[in-house]
């Protein structure tokens, strides 16, 4: 059987079960395809074959003996910067480029207890830094629709290895859009959970205020069922919450009636926007409204403060996370330093990547005596009045809806020297971290230039089955999902 | 707004980076553009509204202080650029 790389995971799931294939044939296709489109995608940064087809040998053996769990065969690549026993953990960084991880990641014993196969490690922004994983200091992943385009980032490698039929799902992590903003421009599903929702031990981290682990995937059911296997508390993430896990997949009825759709006033403006990505969201919003939801105006009063609170407070828990690389414990060392202070700087300067380092000073910079009530303090008072804003918003509609990103993806290169601009492409998904709530995007488009599309949907905290159930019912609507590119 | 070629410098000690000769200045406008840009949030009256640290209300998250699995010490070491039977070597500290 050809093709079979194509199979988003439920569909592979359903002939794995009747026998109509075997993990062994869907993970060899996988690879083949990897083989054929890796050289101009550039998704991943260490794939594992060996590995892979040592775990589809021991699905198919589960499913000879019907000892089916909910990932049994199904090939997922991983964004390295999950920690993964025995395989190279790089986070795109020379300072890890030969890191390797003497334990696995919880959400890594997780697909493992759940019979998943792990294709590879994928490609991302340097410590998940950036929007376009330009900054990764190992290559640059290309958006499979457009080669000349960025995937988006940080979880650019995840997306793309997702849209190109690489893998038939993946992970990611997202700490001011990363997750979600990539989807939108690789055009497939991504979802950031409520922070707490997933467990991050294990996760290399960047602000652990904001991050949060979720999936990417072909379609929401697939999302959902990743996400499935991902939740749940962990005694060793103390941010970790002891919450029911409800069931996800089986909350996707498509029923959206009488839901109340808020439809935040400041996100829907024409400033800055492509016109492409306002009819999206538009027809979008035409197509609930239809399916029987009710769009509300609400406001988001002080969004316009998100991006400028974000990149304080972001850089400032970095700066302190990446305070531990100094080539003692692992990672690189410069071993021609004498001194201990002359070998911290050495090896921090040679390992860390230019956004990094600049991320590092900024934060530093936030902290440093006199300036931390001005930029630190300041950042985190206006974080809990977004957070108050989103409370606010939820009291008058269930989910919020808007755009993903301004723009579709931009052309590599565009924006490399002009970091503010790239900073402020992340104005739509930023204020879900800094309140903690979950947000997905899903295709809604395809722009005139042929790039994928995504829309946005938030919802309250823990209400992860209201997101996914909306957005199923806009898939079942329309095809954008469907849509691969031509590779 | 720029900062000074001192302060770059001043950051860059404190963060323990060396920034080479030629990145000073770009590092110090980029920094500028940002710092000039985060400068939007004065105009927010702030005063009495408490910060938010942590995105979900949650206190301290204590457990039993009980031994558990942990890794091994070989296990530990594997990735020391330097070690010697179970340490890690750093240069010299004290002369």
């Amino acid at each position: 059987m050809i093709n079979l790389h194509k199979l988003t995971i439920h569909e592979a799931q359903d002939r794995l079960k009747n026998k109509e294939i075997s993990a062994q044939e869907l993970t060899r296709a996988v690879f083949e395809r990897i083989e054929a489109v890796e050289p101009s995608v550039d998704a991943y940064i260490t794939v594992t074959q060996d590995i892979a087809m040592a775990q589809a040998e021991a699905a198919d053996k589960d499913i000879s003996e019907n000892n089916i769990r909910p990932l049994t065969g199904i090939p997922v690549a991983v964004k390295d910067l999950i920690c993964t026993k025995g395989v190279k953990t790089t986070c795109a960084s020379k300072i890890l480029e030969n890191f390797i991880p003497p334990y696995d990641a919880t959400v890594m014993d997780k697909l493992n207890a759940a019979g998943a196969v792990m294709v590879g490690k994928v490609n991302m922004d340097e410590f998940a830094m950036g929007s376009s994983t330009e900054n990764s200091g190992i290559k640059v992943t290309k958006n499979p629709w457009n080669l000349s385009h960025i995937p988006g980032g940080s979880s650019g490698g995840s997306a793309a290895a997702v849209s190109a039929d690489m893998c038939l799902g993946s992970l990611g992590s997202d700490t001011g859009g990363s997750i979600r903003q990539p989807a939108s421009h690789c055009g497939v599903v991504g979802i950031k959970p409520t922070y707490g929702r997933v467990s991050r031990f294990g996760l290399v981290a960047f602000a652990s205020s904001l991050d949060q682990i979720g999936p990417l995937a072909k379609d929401v059911t697939d999302a959902a069922v990743l996400l499935q296997v991902i939740s749940g508390y962990d005694p060793k993430d103390s941010t970790s919450i002891d919450k029911t896990i409800p069931d996800y997949r089986a909350a996707l009825t498509g029923n959206v009636k009488d839901l109340k759709i808020g439809i935040p006033r400041q996100y829907h403006t024409s400033n800055g926007m492509s016109p492409d990505v306002l009819s999206a969201v538009q027809n979008a919003m035409n197509l609930f409204k239809d399916a029987g939801a009710e769009l509300v105006d609400i406001s988001l009063p002080h969004s316009q403060y998100a991006v400028a609170a974000y990149y304080l407070i972001a850089p400032a828990e970095a700066c302190s996370n990446l305070a531990r690389y100094d080539g003692v414990k692992y990672g690189l060392r410069d071993k021609a330093s004498a001194s201990l202070v002359d070998m911290y700087q050495n090896t921090r300067s040679k390992g860390f990547g230019p956004e990094v380092q600049r991320r590092i000073l900024l934060g530093t910079y936030a902290l440093s005596a006199g300036y931390y009530d001005a930029y630190y303090k300041k950042a985190s008072q206006i974080r809990t009045l977004i957070k108050h804003d989103f409370m606010q918003a939820f009291d008058a509609c269930d989910i919020i809806l808007s755009p993903v990103t301004p723009s579709p993806a931009f052309k590599i290169g565009e924006n490399v020297d002009d970091p503010l601009t790239m900073y402020l492409s992340d104005i739509f998904t930023l204020s879900a971290n800094l309140a903690g709530i979950p947000g997905l995007s899903i295709p809604c488009g395809i722009s005139k230039n042929n790039l994928p599309i995504g829309l946005q949907l938030m919802g309250n905290y823990f209400a992860e089955t209201t997101i996914l159930n909306a957005a199923f019912c806009f898939e079942q609507a329309t095809e954008f999902h469907k849509l691969r590119p031509k590779l | 707004m720029k900062l000074t070629k001192k302060e770059v410098l001043h950051v860059a000690t404190l963060a323990r980076l060396n920034i080479d000769e030629s990145l000073i200045d770009t590092f110090a406008v980029q920094l500028g553009d940002i710092l000039e840009y985060v400068k939007t949030l004065d105009r927010l009256d702030t005063a009495g509204v408490p910060p938010t640290f942590h995105a979900v209300d949650k206190s301290n998250a204590f457990r039993e202080d009980r031994t558990t699995e942990h890794l091994d010490r070989e296990a530990a070491v594997s990735n020391a650029p330097v070690e010697d039977d179970g340490y890690f070597i750093v240069p010299k500290v004290i002369e």
